[in-house]
């Protein structure tokens, strides 16, 4: 079966067989490849073809590349044994966050424990929640009972309650929904689904209570984006006049003003869709939404060729958690969504997202590379 | 335990159609595998319909919304900046420069280059003088404009300043020497009040003015010339079309077009007449208007004290401002526009023509002035000037003639008793009493002129005879300017020919601002003759030249100015009260405070029979008329027709008796009467200064 399998690999020969032995698909491979040197171009753009910039996130994004390339060589038995643990420690590190953590920016978000690299816990929860609740699952006949899909859902809620008041909405939202990814695909009825969104939006208000005033007012501006023209909705309108402006087929690389003259804030990181959008056009952020819906597929794809529910269920929800980051990005800068600092995934500055976002794709290759071909 | 839970079975079957398999509480792998791969199906499904979201709301904002956006973002890289157009200047009629544009430099800082803003403004403060009112100014300035945006410190820094800075640049971060333009004024004091001045824009410019057309303008004309033609001044702003950053950074020129320049005007002024005018009231406080009779052009129109008008364009410190503010000489006041006094005996002229025009009086009809006046059933007693508690004075016997040249009051006491009411208003309203005549003058004040509506709506009275009698010796209320009673002499000098008083001396520009500048006509009266204006005139001659006829028969300025005059000079002397002297009492003048002593007015015009200016002269609080004002408008009208007297050949002692030089009405020919006069030295010293001693306390 492998040497079938390999023969329909992009890459074939040698090279392809290597790939194959060191546990990574070729396929998701090339297709994140391809999203990351999209945006190393527009982050060139971005950055006011800034070589400093390119040269310092090519560094982290090799960084993450090479986590993958660990997390991808781990049994994925190690995985479901160290769930758990995973999980609890990142609880009490998210505990420790809130006691003594160290404010940037007006956040509590970093730890810094002596002998350590200062660090975000709710990073380490990205990838915690969704493997725990798999491992919830996995000991459990599926599809699961209601209290057992409420158990998960208490496992998802609690580091999201610990991460929403650092201030860090983003991050708490990407937890939650890697934890509900796991739930979903756990194979409940599309009912209960129902039953349980019915829940979240009457429970919502319950979000409003743990949101500090700055989270609040960013969503008072997504609702009337005229609220604080010069404030939080500055940013919504800008990015939505460069994305607006740049029309069909963009105003072509580098050449953006809403971008190249500073009119659009946080460029480089959060809103650099927005540069796309104007650079690039309908037709540049298709494309990238295209590869991000390639990246989707492989993976989903791979998740079923696991051997256990717990590499089914982790794999799937690592993958959906990702496209949550597209989503929710994509949605807040086009206006669609309250603006939350979620970063484009491989796309925006920042190495952090990557890391994280890649280790996931590295443990998605592990519960592939070790599932029933 | 949940299934004793009534109804619980109807809910279980919602939740699971697989519930055997659920009971036997077993793993079926297989079957997990083939559920979780539908699932996954489906959720691909579901992530595809979210991407074809995301990708309908850009098509929304790419294409549907796409003009708007583009709007918006041009709207905010593109941005229009105002040029502002360069100020016309302003010429006398010899083409002398009254107010120009000279470049100056001014020190600039940059708040972003400047690391500490304020050590850095400790250093320029150790190079050149900066006051803490400017340093006041620099941070207003600075808290309103970007950080990268040069900031003014200092306007206008003298070159040794500016080599200070520029040698000490390379301590100096963000700190900027830059041209600029700023409005000078060669003349200083002398012109201040004639040609005005500009200031800088205020808060309330901003919400009077175009904003379109003083977007970038930072001086608006705020007196005289300046003022009133500042729409044509000012010209067009040009504009520039400017990439900015969303800092307001300026990226590139993306157009340009440019500022129309403002409109260069010539005036009738003569620099060298206004600073003669200047000199001739020396330190007193007063006026001088010259017109010219022939076309109303105002040749000079002093007011002194003055201001020097460059200090409000490179900004005024608040202790200068306010000592100008609050000087009891009123330096900023401009007399000869805005100065309304009483005239006094000025006004005798014109209330003989309006009782020859009503036919009340005649040139023979004769009274016996006693030196006083008594309304019939009045007990009040008016009186001449002439009269003191020793001696009622009085002028004998006197016809309109000789009450004009011994100025007698009881004679137009009665003549005032005799017109009908309102008939002298209504007379003196045609030469200019009461209303503004001139045409371009800023602030010109229409004075006051009393008649019964007046008095009616303003007092609640009936108009009383006395008021008649008041009114005939320029008294009561009426109210008049320099400027008004410059205009009676030039309409005189033209016997009864209307002009109006106009600053701009070329109508080929059709500036709007410049309004009905037709000639107006003659003043009517139904019994007025050209003979009555030549009598009158006559009359007015006399009291400068008729002389060596004993006491009380001399013209009443003859003693001061008639004497050693080279030419004829037809004039009138007035005399106004300041304070109410009570019935009876004598007009003391040591006992009177400076300011509460009588204005002096003289109005004259030259040469008699063929006028080419006509003056005015108040002396506030100078006293008497004849004495003090006279001399001052003699040299005047001196220092304007010598030279072209001597010019023309004829030794200014035989100009008096033959007729005037030719006259040549172009402006070349005032090119020529600017220059120094050449026999000025010569006539000043033949000529006594005062005969009699001035009134004015600070004559020289």
């Amino acid at each position: 079966m492998p040497s079938d399998y390999a023969r329909t690999l992009p890459i074939g020969g040698v090279p392809g067989r290597a790939l194959l032995r060191l546990h990574l698909d070729p396929w998701l491979l090339l297709a994140l490849g391809a999203i990351v040197s999209f945006g190393l171009l527009v982050l060139y753009s971005a950055s006011h073809q800034d070589l400093n910039t390119l040269t310092n996130q090519m560094l982290r994004i090799g960084v993450a590349f090479a986590a993958m390339f660990i997390a991808a060589q781990l049994n994925p038995r190690l995985y479901l044994r160290w769930a758990p643990a995973l999980y609890i420690l990142g609880i009490v590190l998210l505990i420790a966050v809130l006691l003594f953590g160290t404010t940037v920016k007006g956040s509590q978000r970093w730890l810094d424990l002596p002998g350590l690299p200062s660090f975000q816990p709710s990073e380490l929860m990205k990838l915690a929640v969704p493997l725990a609740i798999a491992w919830y699952f996995h000991a459990r006949p599926l599809p699961p009972r209601i209290r057992h899909v409420l158990v998960a859902l208490g496992l998802c809620v609690l580091p999201t309650a610990l991460i929403v008041p650092q201030p860090d909405l983003g991050t708490g939202l990407m937890v939650a929904a890697g934890g509900v990814a796991v739930i979903l695909m756990s194979g409940i009825r599309w009912r209960v689904v129902g039953a349980l969104t019915l829940l979240a939006a009457l429970a919502s208000p319950a979000l409003w209570l743990v949101m500090t005033p700055y989270q609040k007012g960013r969503v008072l501006t997504f609702l009337d984006p005229g609220r604080q023209p010069q404030d939080a909705g500055w940013n919504i309108i800008q990015s939505k006049a460069a994305i607006g402006s740049g029309g069909f087929s963009g105003k072509d690389l580098f050449n953006g003003t809403q971008s190249q003259l500073d009119f659009l804030p946080e460029s480089q990181t959060d809103f650099i869709i927005a540069v796309i959008g104007e650079e690039l056009g309908l037709v540049g952020i298709a494309l990238l939404l295209v590869l991000y819906l390639l990246v989707v597929a492989r993976a989903l794809l791979m998740a079923t060729e696991a051997q256990d529910t717990f590499g089914r269920l982790a794999a799937g929800g690592l993958t959906l958690v990702f496209f949550a980051y597209v989503f929710v990005n994509v949605g807040m800068v086009s206006g669609l969504l309250p603006v939350v600092g979620v970063p484009l995934p491989l796309v925006s500055y920042g190495g952090t997202s990557a890391v994280t976002l890649l280790v996931g794709f590295g443990i998605v290759m592990s519960v592939y590379a070790h599932g029933t071909r | 335990m949940i299934r004793t839970v009534p109804g619980w079975h109807a809910v279980k079957g919602v939740f699971d159609r697989d519930r055997a398999r659920q009971r036997a509480q077993l793993k079926d792998v297989d079957q997990e595998r083939r559920d979780f791969a539908s699932r996954t199906l489906v959720v691909f499904l579901v992530v595809a319909v979210m991407c074809c979201v995301l990708i309908a709301r850009m098509v929304w904002l790419t294409v549907f919304k796409h003009d708007e956006y583009r709007t918006i973002s041009e709207d905010n890289r593109i941005q229009m900046f105002g040029v502002p157009p360069p100020r016309g200047r302003i010429y006398d009629r010899g083409g002398n420069l009254l107010a120009d544009n000279v470049p100056v430099f001014s020190i600039f800082v940059i708040p972003e280059l400047a690391e500490n803003v304020d050590a850095t403004l400790s250093e320029i403060r150790a190079l050149v003088e900066l006051s803490d009112e400017e340093i006041e100014a620099f941070h207003t300035l600075a808290s309103e404009s970007y950080p990268h945006a040069p900031v003014r410190v200092k306007l206008h820094i003298t070159p040794e300043e500016r080599a200070v800075v520029e040698v000490n640049r390379h301590r100096l971060n963000g700190v900027l020497v830059k041209p600029d333009t700023v409005r000078y004024y060669p003349y200083g004091k002398v012109m201040a009040h004639a040609v005005g001045s500009v200031r800088r824009k205020t808060a309330e410019d901003i919400r009077r003015l175009d904003r379109r057309r003083y977007s970038r303008t930072q001086f608006v004309g705020k007196r005289g010339v300046e003022a009133f033609y500042e729409h044509s001044l000012h010209g067009e702003p040009g504009s520039r079309q400017v990439e900015v950053d969303a800092h307001g950074r300026e990226q590139r020129e993306l157009d340009r077009n440019p500022p129309i320049p403002g409109q260069n005007l010539n005036l009738h002024l003569d620099a060298s007449l206004q600073v003669a005018a200047g000199e001739a009231l020396g330190e007193r406080r007063g006026a001088v208007v010259a017109i010219d009779p022939r076309s109303g052009g105002i040749l000079a129109m002093a007011s002194e004290p003055g201001y020097d008008p460059n200090l409000f364009v490179t900004g005024l410190e608040a202790t200068v401002y306010d000592e100008l503010v609050n000087s009891p000489k009123k330096p900023l006041f401009n007399r000869a526009a805005n100065g309304r006094y009483a005239p006094g005996s000025t006004f005798k002229p014109v209330v003989g023509l309006a009782a020859l025009a009503a036919g009340v009086t005649d040139w023979q009809r004769t009274i016996v002035d006693k030196g006083e006046y008594r309304l019939p059933n009045s007990r009040r007693v008016f009186r001449d000037w002439s009269w003191t508690k020793d001696d009622t004075g009085g002028q004998g016997v006197v016809d309109l003639h000789r009450a004009i040249y011994r100025s007698s009051n009881v004679y137009f006491y009665d003549l005032g008793a005799k017109l009908p009411v309102d008939a002298l208003p209504r007379f003196a309203a045609q030469l200019g009493y009461g209303r503004v005549l001139s045409i371009d003058v800023a602030d010109a004040a229409p004075g006051l002129l009393p008649d019964s509506d007046w008095k009616m709506g303003a007092r609640g009275e009936t108009w009383y005879p006395g008021d008649n009698v008041n009114l005939s010796i320029g008294q009561g209320d009426l109210l008049a300017t320099p400027l008004q009673l410059a205009t009676v002499a030039a309409i005189i000098a033209n016997r009864g020919r209307i002009v109006r008083p106009r600053m701009l001396l070329d109508n080929a520009a059709n500036l709007p601002e410049f309004k009905g500048g037709e000639v107006v006509g003659r003043v009517a009266g139904e019994g007025l003759g050209d003979d009555d204006w030549q009598r009158m005139v006559d009359a007015m001659e006399a009291v400068v030249h008729l002389g060596n006829q004993g006491y009380r028969q001399n013209g009443t300025a003859w003693a001061y100015i008639g004497q050693d005059i080279g030419y004829r000079m037809a004039g009138k002397s007035g005399t106004a009260q300041v304070v109410g002297i009570a019935q009876g009492e004598e007009y003391n003048e040591e006992e009177l405070d400076e300011f509460s002593r009588k204005h002096a007015w003289f109005m004259a015009f030259a040469p008699v029979d063929e006028p080419r200016i006509a003056v005015c002269v108040l002396v506030e609080n100078g006293g008497s008329g004849s004495s003090v004002a006279g001399p001052v408008a003699r040299e005047v009208i001196d220092h304007y027709l010598l030279p072209t007297l001597a010019a023309s050949g004829q030794p200014a002692s035989t100009a008096l008796a033959s007729e005037s030089a030719p006259q040549d009405p172009s402006p070349s020919e005032h090119r020529v009467l600017a220059q120094p006069k050449p026999s000025q030295e010569a006539e000043g010293s033949r000529r006594p200064r005062r005969v009699a001693a001035g009134a004015s306390p600070t004559a020289s």
